[in-house]
């Protein structure tokens, strides 16, 4: 009979790597000039509850390796210990070295001993440090935690055994900790034959007896070859609130055989359901599917299910008053059915929210990651740097929280690598000798916008400019605006490091980061200024499966177009046109010629109802920085739409990112307004 | 059957103690800390109190202190799951009314039986 402790293992790991999470940022915002003792706490109650919670689910090697950990924190806590930042590396090593160990574990992988055992070493290394004593306590705890429950005692030296005279008598306050002396002769009864005798006379008078008090004491007579210990363990939770002492009984008998000595660990065990599965091999299927399914879970707010429940709630209301209505209609209840329908819209439309909302996640799940490695990289780098984490709660689609880490990773290495200056550089032109590297996040529009901001030494055009026409990558006489300078850097096959390090030039370049980004429908540019700093800010729809859509029409064809992309609509009036002898048509708005893009031209609209300008309206929209006029028939309505691949189902299309299927049955296409700029240039 | 509470910050301890209890018969509920537990032992009446020491907002030796002074919890038993480290833990709580523990790491059986053991 077991209990089935894989079931656990799920639970146990994210808490875990939750707990490691929390170790790494506690022991990065350690102040190490004054150390706050609630930081140490937080950090050491983390060590510990890996560490119990390992040993309970027989990860002994885990619980081994966090309890040196544990040892050095519960020194540095009780202030035994100054906190040192080498001290902070080492744990830091060490958190490392746990997330390994429990990754291993959870995926089935055999754990490194060489790694383990080089941290470990730098963990003693360090425990022994301030003095040889501690180093000894050290050992000595861990060389206890491998133990194995206490074996079965039986006293050997004392064969003759056959009994325990047993005087108990507890202090007053005995039973103010809830222990109940029955309750342990109850158990000593399941050691051996047991008679008990109780004595009086500390009894009072009932006048002055207190009910809440212990006035009794026994004598006890245990009856066979119970050892000493078993008898102890009894015992073992009043030590201190009474007095007991226990004299064997010898008799003339050789001892009885050790199977009869019943110590506490193997007293009757009571039968456990049969709903527990016992089965080794049922444990081990529902292991691995567990930890296959882990990947593709999420942690959802409580809050946010409550939301979902009561519209689910409201949607089922609504719905019952509408078959209600339909079940006896009559005409005069048109309002009521007009009334009930909009209501199911709403609901509906709500609902879809409150699901979608389910699928965000805070970008602190990306940002989090970013303190260490500022942490690591800046003093690899021998600089000084401070990272801020801005807007860490804005919300974002759990796919584009997980696609967004590797391109932001290469950002923040390309700031801290070639952005922050040296301190005596920066302290040589006046800057603060600590750089600034800001991580933000912040919703715009029906984008997010994740911005990587230092205050370093920016870009320089004319480098830029020189290592492109060297590189062949522009004309020698290229005549480029700033924002296309700073834009050669996403070019394939630039560089401007004079070195590659081994810390950015990783043989991924900025145009894969673009690639990344692009590939998740977003936009990233750039803005710099030289010997201020640089910002890159990476563009994103909040969500990778529905759209907010402009319909329009073009014949008898429907587009989409994203909201966020949409500046304004227009009448053309023929006297802002201007016509360019094969570059196409510009439209004059407020002083900026945009370029005009004929809709039934490009995607070859035969039915299309305006041919002439004035006929139709001019859909005004930015796409990278761009801007352009649509030239449409007419505008429909603004709806969201579910987003299909074309990609997946056909080809990809220039111009197009996707499909949508329309309330009527229809395919409505969506535009890439980026896409569909090239598509126009061509 | 008995009402236990069962108070640990860590979810997988907490499950596997409520499962263990629950797959025996008793009921059990929950509390992530002893602030929580507090609420709880205040609306509720419980058999049994089995609590982690080392927990945020109120950690398991304050919780069976404040549990004790209240006076329907005068004798109820009381059982700290602690870590054979914490040998002057043991003391503190037998100081705060603490009926007993149980040493990390311990298995099912061993907490079950020990459960049995105060509950009879």
């Amino acid at each position: 009979m077991a209990i089935d402790m894989a079931q656990f293992h799920q639970v146990f790991f994210e808490e875990s790597f939750e707990g490691l999470d929390a170790m790494e940022s506690g022991l990065l915002n350690l102040d190490m000039g004054d150390v706050n003792v609630d930081d140490i706490n937080t950090i050491f109650r983390a060590a510990h509850s890996i560490k119990g919670g390992s040993g309970t689910f027989g990860f002994t090697a885990v619980s081994d390796f966090t309890h040196v950990m544990e040892t050095l924190l519960d020194e540095m806590r009780d202030g035994r210990r100054k906190v040192t930042q080498t001290a902070v590396n080492v744990l830091l090593g060490s958190v490392d070295c746990l997330r390994e160990m429990l990754q291993a574990i959870k995926d089935g992988d055999t754990i490194d001993p060489a790694a383990v055992g080089a941290h470990k070493q730098a963990l003693d290394q360090e425990l022994a440090h301030p003095g040889q004593a501690t180093a000894a306590i050290a050992s000595a705890s861990s060389s206890t935690m491998t133990q194995q429950p206490r074996p079965p005692a039986v006293d050997n030296d004392q064969p003759a055994v056959i009994g325990w005279t047993i005087a108990f008598s507890p202090h007053l306050d005995l039973l103010k900790t809830g222990n109940e002396p029955v309750r342990m002769f109850r158990e000593l009864a399941t050691l051996g034959e047991l008679t008990s005798t109780v004595d009086l006379q500390g009894l009072p008078d009932l006048f002055d007896l207190d009910p809440e008090e212990c006035h009794l004491s026994w004598k006890l007579v245990l009856n066979g070859a119970v050892s000493p210990d078993a008898i102890d363990e009894v015992f073992a939770w009043v030590e201190g609130e009474c007095d007991l002492a226990r004299m064997p009984i010898h008799g003339e008998h050789p001892a009885a055989p050790p199977a009869m000595t019943i110590p506490a660990q193997d007293a009757p065990r009571p039968p456990l359901p049969a709903s527990i599965p016992s089965d080794g091999k049922d444990a081990k299927k529902d292991d691995t599917k567990a930890s296959g399914k882990a990947s593709n879970s999420i942690r959802v707010d409580t809050s946010k299910i409550d939301t979902l429940i009561n519209m689910v709630g409201e949607l089922v209301i609504t719905q019952s008053m509408l078959s209600l209505i339909g079940d006896r209609f009559e005409v005069n209840k048109l309002d009521q059915l007009k009334n009930g329908l909009s209501q199911l819209e709403r609901h509906t439309r709500e609902l879809q929210e409150s699901v979608m909302n389910i699928r965000m996640l805070p970008i602190s799940f990306v940002f989090s990651r970013f303190p260490r490695l500022a942490h690591d990289l800046s003093s690899k780098l021998g600089k000084k740097v401070e990272l801020k984490l801005v807007g860490e709660h804005t919300e974002v689609d759990k796919t584009v929280v997980e696609l967004l880490s590797d391109p932001l990773v290469h950002l923040v290495r390309n700031s801290l690598d070639h952005g922050i200056e040296m301190p005596d550089i920066r302290s040589a032109v006046g800057k603060p000798e600590t750089g600034t590297v800001t991580l933000d996040a912040y919703h715009r529009g029906g984008n997010i916008v994740i911005e990587v901001r230092d205050d370093g030494k920016g870009l320089d055009k004319d480098k830029l400019r020189a290592k492109a026409i060297e590189k062949g990558l522009i004309e020698p006489d290229a005549v480029l605006s700033d924002k296309q300078t700073y834009e050669l850097i996403f070019m394939p096959g630039f560089s401007t490091a004079e070195a590659l390090t081994d810390i950015s030039g990783r043989g991924v370049g900025m145009d894969v980061v673009r690639r990344n980004i692009q590939a998740l429908g977003g936009n990233i540019d750039i803005a710099s200024e030289l010997g201020k700093g640089s910002t890159i800010a990476i563009h994103l729809p909040l969500t990778l499966a529905i759209l907010d859509g402009q319909s329009i029409a073009v014949g008898d064809e429907t587009y989409i177009v994203p909201l966020g992309a949409i500046i304004e609509s227009i009448n053309i009036t023929d006297d802002r046109v201007n016509r360019v002898a094969g570059k196409g048509e510009t439209f004059l708005l407020r002083g900026e010629y945009l370029p005009i893009i004929r809709m039934h031209d490009i995607f070859n609209v035969a039915s299309a109802k305006a041919k002439r300008l004035t006929e139709g309206l001019l859909v005004v929209v930015e796409g990278q920085g761009l801007r352009c006029g649509l030239f449409v028939d007419d505008l429909l309505g603004q709806q969201q739409v579910v987003i299909k691949s074309l990609e997946a189902n056909y080809r990809r299309i220039e111009g197009v990112s996707g499909a949508t299927i329309l309330g009527d049955g229809s395919v409505a296409l969506i535009l890439d307004i980026p896409g569909l700029m090239r598509l126009a240039h061509q | 059957m008995a009402t236990i509470l069962a108070v640990d910050d860590s979810a997988s301890m907490r499950q596997m103690v409520s499962f263990t209890l629950k797959g025996a018969g008793y009921d059990v509920v929950e509390a992530v800390d002893g602030v929580d537990a507090l609420n709880k032992a205040k609306t509720q009446a419980f058999d049994c109190v089995v609590t982690d020491v080392n927990m945020p907002n109120k950690d398991g030796i304050a919780l069976i202190r404040d549990l004790r002074s209240l006076p329907n919890y005068k004798f109820t038993p009381m059982l700290m799951l602690t870590t054979e480290s914490g040998a002057d833990k043991k003391q503190q709580g037998k100081d705060a009314g603490a009926t007993g523990w149980i040493v990390k790491p311990f298995n099912p059986e061993q907490l079950l039986k020990t459960i049995q053991k105060v509950l009879g």
